[in-house]
């Protein structure tokens, strides 16, 4: 279902793309869809994909995105948590000199500086020039070092045999995987489908857009808010901020 | 001392020990496969690993036999890049096992990869900033290194050349330790890595080990293969033992004095020496006491070090104590959890804030010691088939 | 030795059907491709695969010509209950050729076999 609907919204954008190159000077875009781009063009830095996840607005117990990331990208429970893979968990984290706690979702940070993309020797662990932290599942030879080096935990070891995967998201025994950002709808012009979820049927906890254009709109409230990243102190500028932590 | 020309060399005999060995290690390596098939077909969650302990027992094997075979070539070393003619006999047996001991790790570390179809794409596609793609040309360059050094050594022309090669050997197999350590020495993530001492670390280790595993191949073969075994040699040999465990154990002390100082790794510290159940009693039992400190009595004490068994038993109790460590280092640092929020508590589906459990399952364990199999079976052959080791180790008496 | 075999089979597909020699049945697309589409793929389709899924994964580039879904889709079989057969069954059209060729392919332990969307998908 959401394949053709991502196959018509492409059919759709690529229509509205084209009829901009039209009608404006090249490089000109009036609406705020900067990183809109044709299927035919390569990502480039002038885009960085980020998150901003305020975690006032973030309900305890709510995991309407964890919800929507397995079912957009196929991931099943073989009722064997230990090693059942998550892209995306909500943790709770607790002051225990306060006893203050707060709710929020960790996927991939999409780091600048990605640790993962450091230690991987054969290169499938990697960074598009968007900013998306990546497995090339084609190169992984599942050694898992990419799992030791990322100081999140936002990678998973697939421990057995798939099937029935989604068109979009191709998983496979023996390879590494994380969150992707949904690239697979980015690169159509939508939004991932954690975010969509949360702004849809949640309290909007979330936010997705280009961190490199200061117009945009989490552009905007990065440089208002006060917002942290997660282990700032490892110095590896993740993608995926967070508000009232 | 005799001169070094004089020394003869023979392989070994068909003997019932020489089959028996062969046999012993073919079973073993075949189980070794036949688990690691198992692993691959139904996918890793037929292990003990999971997303929480990624590496498992396969890699405390592998490592092991990795950080000996840097070590067992020290011997060689010892005796053509620093002199020492006492060592010069045993100097082909130290290369033989040292690659033996390479492969028989490295084929551990491939054949538990998710996908060891693809051990192309590791040979063909390099990410130069990753330590495991330095591994790669490390391990496969030792193992060209020590072979040309077996090549000088064996070849009666090529002797003259043989402490040059040497000298490249030690240097190379150096760099290779500090390789493996960095592995770990370079993760920032987690709490109990992070630290450049696993370099020196790994590189004692790889003597300690090194040289225990060399002194029970050698004492093995020569009781097998009937061939005399001089008290001078293995006391020798013994003494430089004791002297590399204490290298170690000095090391292990810098490591976790290192941590406790720091305020911020006092959690892992307490988890590592403490609370952390198997891992610290593998670490105070395991690691300090059966693999040093009885060790460091049986080799030092005047009255124990007399008796050729309790040198024998001082060398397999730092393998023992270096399967320890090294389960103490790979298991225990991903056991321990990682740190999102520091100073916060976690909790999550995914075990945050949870110390993990690790069980080793049987097709790992068959896997790891498939790998010490291979290595076994290398040298056997090898020793069959080229004249490794000296007819006598009986040395001058005096 | 593989052009040759390369040939040898092309030339058998092509001209010696209904020959003793038993051959694979290779399934018709549901739709009808360019002019010279299968000349080129019987030869090429490896190498094309490799480039364009390097370009999709890497530079996110996607147009319907870097897309398996789109071979996947075009080439889908139906099997008795009129849905797309998957890769387990050896009519799949992949499998057509390369159980017939010997030669393992590694795409569908992560990619789903199957045309997006099912049995929305009209196969005619």
């Amino acid at each position: 279902m959401s394949d053709n609907d991502n196959i018509a919204r492409r059919k759709i954008l690529g229509g509205i793309a084209g009829m901009a190159g039209v009608s404006l000077a090249s490089g000109v875009t009036l609406f705020s869809f900067a990183g809109a781009k044709e299927p035919g063009d390569a990502v480039t830095s002038k885009v960085r994909w980020g998150m901003l996840i305020d975690a006032g607005k973030c309900a305890d117990g709510c995991d309407a995105c964890v919800t929507a990331c397995f079912k957009e990208n196929g991931i099943g429970s073989t009722g064997r948590p230990e090693s059942d893979p998550q892209w995306i968990r909500k943790v709770e984290v607790r002051d225990p000199k306060s006893g203050a706690t707060k709710s929020l979702p960790v996927m991939c940070q999409h780091c600048a500086e990605p640790p993962c993309v450091d230690v991987c020797p054969t290169g499938a662990s990697f960074k598009r020039e968007d900013g998306i932290v990546l497995v090339d599942k084609h190169t992984c030879i599942g050694c898992r070092y990419c799992i030791m080096a990322c100081p999140y935990k936002a990678r998973s070891f697939v421990h057995e045999e798939i099937t029935d995967q989604k068109t979009h998201a191709p998983r496979g025994k023996g390879t590494v995987e994380g969150c992707t950002l949904c690239v697979h709808r980015i690169d159509a012009g939508g939004t991932p489908a954690c975010v969509e979820a949360c702004n849809d049927t949640s309290g909007g906890a979330m936010l997705f857009g280009n961190l490199n254009d200061p117009m945009s709109e989490i552009s905007k409230r990065v440089a208002k808010y006060n917002t942290r990243q997660i282990r700032a102190d490892l110095r590896l500028d993740p993608g995926i901020r967070y508000r009232g932590l | 001392m005799a001169a070094g020309s004089k020394i003869t060399y023979q392989e070994i005999n068909a003997s019932p020990g020489f089959y028996l060995g062969l046999g012993i290690a073919g079973l073993v390596a075949l189980t070794g496969l036949a688990a690691a098939y198992f692993m691959e077909s139904n996918g890793h969650h037929v292990t003990g690993m999971n997303n929480q302990i990624v590496w498992g027992a396969p890699h405390v094997f592998a490592i092991f036999l990795i950080v000996a075979a840097s070590g067992a070539l020290n011997v060689a070393s010892i005796g053509s890049v620093f002199g020492r003619t006492a060592y010069k006999p045993l100097a082909r047996l130290s290369g033989l096992l040292a690659i033996a001991l390479l492969v028989g790790g490295l084929a551990v570390l491939v054949l538990d990869l998710g996908r060891p179809d693809r051990l192309i794409v590791a040979m063909t596609k390099y990410n130069f900033k990753s330590i495991f793609a330095w591994n790669i040309f490390l391990y496969s360059g030792f193992i060209a290194v020590a072979g040309v050094y077996l090549w000088m050594m064996l070849e009666r022309r090529m002797n003259k050349y043989s402490g040059a090669v040497g000298l490249v050997a030690f240097v190379w197999r150096l760099c290779l330790t500090t390789g493996t350590g960095l592995i770990f020495g370079f993760l920032v993530a987690r709490q109990a890595y992070d630290a450049a001492v696993f370099a020196p670390l790994f590189i004692a280790l790889s003597f300690a080990l090194g040289l225990a595993v060399f002194l029970l191949v050698l004492a093995a073969t020569c009781a097998l293969d009937n061939r005399p075994l001089g008290d001078d040699i293995v006391r020798k040999l013994g003494r430089l033992l004791g002297v590399f465990v204490a290298a170690l154990l000095y090391f292990v002390a810098v490591q976790h004095l290192t941590n406790i100082y720091a305020t911020e790794h006092h959690g892992v510290e307490r988890f590592i020496l403490l609370e952390g159940g198997v891992i610290t009693a593998l670490f105070w039992i395991g690691q300090i006491i059966l693999g040093g400190l009885l060790p460091l009595v049986l080799l030092f004490h005047p009255a124990l070090n007399k008796a050729r068994s309790n040198l024998y038993l001082a060398a397999a109790l730092v393998v023992l104590g270096g399967l320890a460590q090294l389960y103490v280092i790979i298991i225990g640092g991903q056991a321990f959890p990682l740190v999102l929020f520091p100073g916060m508590e976690e909790k999550s589906s995914f075990f945050d804030g949870v110390v993990s459990t690790y069980s080793p399952s049987f097709p790992e364990i068959a896997l790891g010691l498939g790998g010490i199999a291979i290595a076994g079976l290398i040298v056997i052959v090898g020793l069959k088939v080229l004249r490794f080791l000296p007819a006598s180790l009986q040395g001058e008496r005096r | 030795m593989i052009v040759l075999a390369a040939a040898a089979v092309f030339l058998t597909f092509q001209t010696f059907a209904a020959s003793r020699t038993p051959l694979p049945f290779i399934p018709k697309a549901v739709q009808k491709a360019e002019e010279g589409h299968a000349k080129v793929m019987r030869r090429n389709h490896m190498n094309l695969m490799f480039h364009k899924r390097d370009q999709t994964v890497r530079k996110g580039i996607r147009t319907d010509l870097n897309s398996l879904k789109g071979c996947v889709a075009c080439h889908a079989v139906p099997g008795p209950d009129k849905q797309p057969v998957s890769f387990e069954s050896p009519q799949h059209f992949c499998r057509a050729c390369h159980d017939y060729a010997a030669v393992r392919i590694d795409c569908f332990s992560c990619h789903t076999s199957k045309p997006p969307g099912g049995e929305d998908l009209a196969v005619k």
